[in-house]
């Protein structure tokens, strides 16, 4: 259940203030060009919605479709909060493996405003679970970071000078990339300096928001062997969503389902460590035999947790894995080479696709002075709020 | 000066008894499930089928599950003080139904002061005021005298 991935491209991440429509399209320019076809070879478009830029936001496949030339391809368009080019990637996935098209292009671009997120649109809406967080709570997107970072402290023994090793380390991963908006190698005096936001977490440890985008060409396996190529894959897609009753909180909700009076048990799988093992068993691999990963770290200490959902380690025991080095570059599974949220900012639906991109240029061995030593199988692995898994593995 | 009258910030979310305020969910007739902020259409759980609900109010001791701070206003519909004063919110696992419901903590006391597992429990506090009213919220307090 493979497709190829014959091209990856990206306009690099940053605060442009420009459509998001030319970010897109130069990724998908950049993507055919890396494939070595053109525009009119595309037969499908799959789109990542941003919802921060009005319609052509929500119509993304078709506005990046219209910018590139209409010339008749096939398209749809998807949101899954930060999960959306996850979305986008299985649509063109599924299209392919059903032998509906041979090749297809998906893509993801935004333009955010400053600082915090807040709800979009206007009036009051009672009724919308992320209106009312910020209303009756002030719940911002770091509140919920902060929440399991503290977690992480009480029960693991986890210190702010290991969340900031996090972000030392993938501001070191991105020194190295064009792509990243942040490459400054920052000291664990700089980071301790920074404001606290939403504590234990501090400003420098709290993913900002980004304009970028991403795009990949993908293709039946056939239509790669015919070309003569002998491509990177997309080995699976992991899209699930929670199973009832889900006992941990989540953005964007007041509460979690309870754990007990209906007689259903919690399930033995907690959501967030299903996005990955949901993965692993469609391409029939595990953990172990990951070269590298790319995880959403929003925060610092949410790349911890991540090692465990995704099981390289059991829990509580991240932080060795970090002190160990195991998950710098170099070490036995580096996490997050391209430097990570932490150095690229939140571009939303062109996070999850440029992730793959970064796992395909570690694959293909053109991660330059970031590279992997011999990156056979990597998996990319991202969360969306009101339920949306994110996993893609890529082998070669 | 006049006595601002004091209304929920939501209505039908919590009770207004200033002693002992419940959080008010619903509870799936069928199957049992309670559900909070209510839910009053349909089942959550995949494996029923339930239409009905009834109102329950729910248990307001719990344990601390999480909490961190809001050092910086959060952006609007959030009515923030001006100058604006940080806070705490706490997730918080109920006791009875083992839920863990989100609040603000009440004022002077950081994330900091609260420990994963100690005893909390809902009060009510003002949420934000205007000239005619005081408009209020549940929030999650240590709980004296338990550990």
């Amino acid at each position: 259940m493979e497709v190829a991935i014959l091209g990856v491209g990206m306009h690099p991440w940053g605060k442009w203030g420009r459509n998001f429509i030319e970010y897109g399209v130069k990724a998908a320019q950049d993507a055919l060009a890396d494939a070595g076809l053109e525009w009119r070879d595309v037969q499908y478009v799959a789109g990542g919605d941003t919802i921060r830029n009005g319609y052509p936001g929500y119509v993304a496949a078709a506005s990046f479709a219209q910018a590139l030339g209409w010339n008749g391809a096939q398209v749809a368009s998807s949101y899954g909060a930060c999960a959306t080019g996850a979305q986008a990637v299985s649509v063109a996935r599924a299209q392919i493996l059903a032998g509906l098209c041979d090749v297809a292009l998906v893509v993801g671009a935004d333009t955010t405003p400053k600082g915090f997120f807040a709800p979009t649109g206007g009036g009051d809406r009672t009724k919308d679970p992320d209106w009312l967080r910020f209303r009756l709570l002030g719940a911002t997107n770091p509140v919920y970071f902060g929440l399991y970072a503290r977690r992480r402290m009480d029960l693991f023994g986890a210190t702010q000078e290991d969340f900031a090793q996090v972000k030392i380390k993938n501001s070191r991963h991105g020194l190295a990339n064009p792509n990243a908006r942040y490459r400054k190698l920052y000291t664990a005096e700089e980071i301790a300096a920074s404001p606290v936001v939403s504590d234990p977490l501090r400003l420098l440890e709290i993913c900002a928001t980004s304009d970028g985008g991403a795009a990949l060409v993908l293709s039946s396996l056939e239509f790669a062997r015919k070309r003569g190529a002998k491509p990177v894959t997309i080995a699976a897609v992991s899209t699930v969503t929670p199973r009832y009753p889900n006992v941990v909180i989540e953005m964007p909700n007041f509460a979690t389902d309870a754990a007990v009076g209906t007689g259903v048990a919690v399930p033995d799988v907690p959501f967030r460590d299903s996005i990955a093992k949901t993965a692993y068993e469609q391409a029939g691999v595990g953990p172990e035999d990951l070269s590298l990963a790319e995880v959403y770290d929003l925060s610092s200490a949410l790349e911890l947790d991540w090692y465990e959902n995704i099981g390289l380690c059991k829990p509580g025991d991240a932080e060795k894995l970090l002190r160990a080095g195991d998950t710098a570059l170099g070490g036995r599974v580096p996490v997050n080479t391209s430097g990570g949220l932490s150095c690229f900012g939140e571009a939303i639906p062109a996070q999850a696709i440029a992730q793959v991109c970064e796992l395909t240029w570690q694959l293909r061995g053109q991660a330059g002075e970031r590279q992997v030593k011999d990156a056979k199988l990597g998996i990319a692995v991202n969360q969306g709020l009101f339920g949306h898994g994110s996993a893609v593995l890529v082998k070669r | 000066m006049t006595t601002k009258k004091r209304v929920p910030a939501i209505e039908g979310w919590f009770t207004l008894d200033d002693a002992a305020p419940r959080l008010l969910g619903s509870r799936c007739k069928s199957c049992g499930a309670v559900f909070f902020p209510r839910e009053d259409s349909f089942c959550r759980n995949p494996a029923c089928a339930g239409r009905e609900f009834e109102e329950v109010a729910l248990g307001r001791r719990g344990r601390l599950w999480s909490a961190t701070d809001n050092r910086y206003a959060p952006p609007a519909p959030y009515v923030s003080k001006d100058p604006f004063e940080p806070y705490a919110i706490a997730a918080v696992e109920l006791e009875d139904e083992k839920m863990v419901v989100l609040g603000q903590v009440v004022p002077g006391i950081a994330a900091r002061d609260l420990e994963v597992g100690q005893p909390m429990e809902l009060v009510l506090g003002t949420l934000y005021e205007d000239a005619e009213n005081e408009y209020l919220v549940w929030k999650w307090s240590p709980e004296r005298g338990r550990s």
